[in-house]
């Protein structure tokens, strides 16, 4: 009752019935999904947007570890865990961590499971690195729970340079092709570790996400 | 949510003599302008971007019965439900029994400010159900019985002082004024209470005809725990939230944070499609999206029609002289600030509403800085215009404009008029030029004095000037 109510009164309120050149300007829209205005900025080529994903991931206060190698990552993320005081770290079921040979984590484990309150650290990749704003793209499906980006204090997030696009346009066709056109059920886009300055408008970091993002660069 | 904006003017007189409230104050007007103009500074393309904005947002308007249509029928392609609500208490009975069927007896907030217009909080306590604001600062009025002053800064009204005595009085621990201290405790609260909630209610910044997603902006990841952890999601929302498109939606979210907090990107910006598919091993199961119309139908095609634009990022407010000097709750209702001086008229009506339309300087910043040029002055003068029609004004005003209209008519009247007026405010003003006060316009000469007119009318010097070959 109450849709059919809304509808008729915004039919009224655009001067009556629906007519078929509207519906095709509406159809039309969303299937060009056509893009807007794309800020200069990120359109740059593949060195340059790496440097401007680096600064900007950086101005986000994300901290930003550059490997040559994915294999290096186990003793990266060995020293980076040990200089917190980390000893375990959950992950998810992601074929491209797991076949990674974890030896060298020192007394420190990985556990692979969704998070939990509580956990102090969690490993995941990211699907794409956005330059424009220094942002990442993930995407919940079973080798990426979301919950792995939110609950543990310290969110360690593998991206690999050649997945860094310069804009949001580029993110989103990159998404559709990747998934189909079907959206997943969540799409984050991160920039930076959680935040607020809803004390006296004074920044405090680590409100209620992560109190660190750590981004591996590969 | 109680409406108080009858007593606008008491009430921004008590709070121009709030010292605390004022203080406070000091940090929307020495903060976020200064952090908008340097955002948009870094973004040569803003402006073009703002009349892009514009655009689409008239484009969807015009299309709106269409693109709800196209929103709904994907959310129920991704497994999700639409709920459509004309009235607050649709929208409330709605959440209500989705709550019920789910056993609720815990509900996790995100910042809403639709929840607020329709008095959520309120009525799920009346009906047994624990809403939980999780946002810092909801989560702080919340404790202290209080309401948002402002549409994204909801805590702005208060200073570091009275968060560490309501957290000491909440909390039982030890008294402090570490603003990071307080902020963990508020975390550690939070995080059993994420888990425990049996829903989740989010807002929604925008909806996604496309896709049938919508999505929140944030920058505490408070709205994400909200609805990644419980079995349920409800995203509670309005009809003029649609957009067509995720580069649609790229467009507005280009212009929101630079616009609200002055930042490049907020740090969370979630799409939200449907529920949990196979192999997820977390999100909720259940997805609905409650669509809240509130009067917001009757806008397209009236006079208010670019108010439906707005995409909530406060710059109107930030920027606003009457807003700095009295704060949000000085407003009476949920939207403060010229947005709210539209706004709230059209929605709890003019009667109860007239004051707001007039506590404006018409100076024109809230305008200039609109990221989709909502006309705000025009649209509060509208309202005035209504609000004479149905002879609401108070007498002396509508004697003073009606005399105004009868001489405005009549030139010569009005020339002989205004020069004698000029004369007779000289003679009130003395030596000293200034004018302590007049009859019937007090509410202007009790805190200021009027400097009297120095010289002749505009049309006298106008004729002496042409007279003169100048
Ligand atoms: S009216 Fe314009 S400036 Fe004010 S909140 Fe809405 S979009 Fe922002």
């Amino acid at each position: 009752m109450s849709k059919a109510e809304i509808l008729g009164n915004i039919r009224r309120g655009l001067g009556g019935k629906i007519t078929d050149e509207a519906r095709a300007t509406v159809k039309n829209r969303i299937q060009a999904h056509a893009p807007n205005l794309i800020p200069a900025r990120g359109q740059l080529p593949a060195a340059e947007r790496l440097a401007l994903f680096i600064n900007m991931a950086r101005e986000s206060a994300a901290e930003l570890i550059e490997l040559n190698d994915l294999a290096d990552l186990p003793a990266a993320l060995d020293q980076h865990m040990q200089s917190l005081g980390i000893t375990e770290l959950i992950m998810a079921q992601d074929k491209c961590l797991t076949s990674l040979d974890w030896s060298p984590l020192q007394n420190k484990q990985t556990t692979q499971r969704v998070s939990q309150v509580g956990d102090l650290a969690s490993l995941t990749t990211a699907f794409l690195g956005i330059a424009e704003t220094g942002t990442l793209m993930l995407y919940s499906r079973a080798e990426s729970p979301t919950t792995l980006n939110f609950l543990p204090d310290t969110h360690y997030v593998v991206l690999r340079r050649e997945d860094i696009v310069g804009v949001y346009e580029d993110a989103w066709n990159q998404l559709r092709e990747e998934t189909g056109g079907q959206m997943p059920r969540t799409v984050n886009l991160i920039t930076g570790p959680s935040r607020s300055a809803d004390i006296e408008q004074t920044l405090q970091m680590g409100a209620h996400g992560p109190r660190q993002l750590v981004i591996y660069l590969i | 949510m109680q409406i108080r904006t009858p007593e606008f003017k008491e009430s921004a007189r008590i709070a121009l003599h709030d010292v605390g409230l004022q203080k406070a104050l000091g940090n929307v007007k020495n903060g976020f302008p200064g952090k908008r103009a340097a955002a948009m500074a870094r973004l040569p393309e803003f402006d073009a971007l703002r009349d892009q904005a514009r655009d689409v947002k008239n484009h969807v308007i015009a299309h709106l019965d269409l693109y709800l249509e196209q929103f709904e029928a994907k959310v129920l392609e991704n497994g999700g439900h639409v709920h459509w609500c004309r009235t607050s208490e649709d929208a409330r009975q709605t959440i209500l029994k989705i709550c019920r069927e789910q056993n609720a007896r815990t509900v996790t907030k995100g910042k809403s400010m639709v929840t607020e217009e329709i008095n959520l909080n309120e009525f799920l306590e009346q009906n047994g159900i624990q809403p939980i604001e999780t946002d810092l600062g909801e989560y702080i009025i919340q404790l202290r019985g209080e309401h948002p002053s402002h549409i994204i800064a909801p805590a702005i009204h208060l200073n570091l002082e009275d968060v560490a005595d309501t957290f000491h009085a909440h909390h039982h621990t030890p008294r402090s004024v570490d603003p990071k201290v307080l902020m963990q405790e508020a975390r550690e609260r939070l995080r059993e209470k994420f888990a425990a909630a049996d829903v989740g209610i989010t807002g929604a910044n925008f909806l996604v005809a496309e896709t049938g997603s919508s999505i929140i902006v944030t920058n505490e990841g408070n709205g994400d725990l909200t609805q990644i952890l419980p079995n349920t999601h409800i995203v509670v929302t309005s009809i003029e939230k649609v957009v067509p498109t995720l580069e649609d939606m790229t467009l507005f979210l280009r212009l929101l944070a630079r616009s609200a907090t002055g930042q490049e990107c907020s740090v969370y910006n979630t799409l939200s499609t449907g529920g949990r598919r196979p192999g997820d091993q977390d999100g909720p199961e259940n997805f609905h999206v409650v669509l809240v119309d509130n009067g917001r139908s009757d806008m397209v095609g009236n006079d208010f029609q670019d108010m439906l634009r707005c995409i909530r990022c406060a710059a109107c407010m930030n920027h606003c002289p009457v807003y700095g000097a009295v704060g949000g709750h000085s407003y009476g209702w949920v939207y403060p600030g010229p947005m709210g001086s539209v706004l709230t008229p059209q929605m709890i009506g003019i009667e109860q509403g007239a004051l707001l339309p007039n506590a404006s300087t018409f100076c024109g910043k809230c305008e200039s800085v609109c990221p989709v040029h909502i006309p705000l002055p025009k649209l509060m003068r509208h309202w005035r215009e209504k609000e004479f029609e149905k002879h609401l004004t108070p007498r002396t005003a509508r004697w003073g404009l009606g005399g105004w209209a009868f001489m405005a008519r009549r030139p010569a009247l009005y020339r002989k008029f205004s020069a004698l007026s000029n004369a007779a405010l000289r003679l009130m003003a003395g030596k000293k030029g200034y004018i302590r006060k007049i009859p019937m316009v007090g509410a202007w000469t009790d805190w200021r004095d009027m400097p009297a007119p120095s010289g002749k009318t505009f049309m006298q010097q106008w004729q002496e000037k042409q007279r003169s070959g100048h």
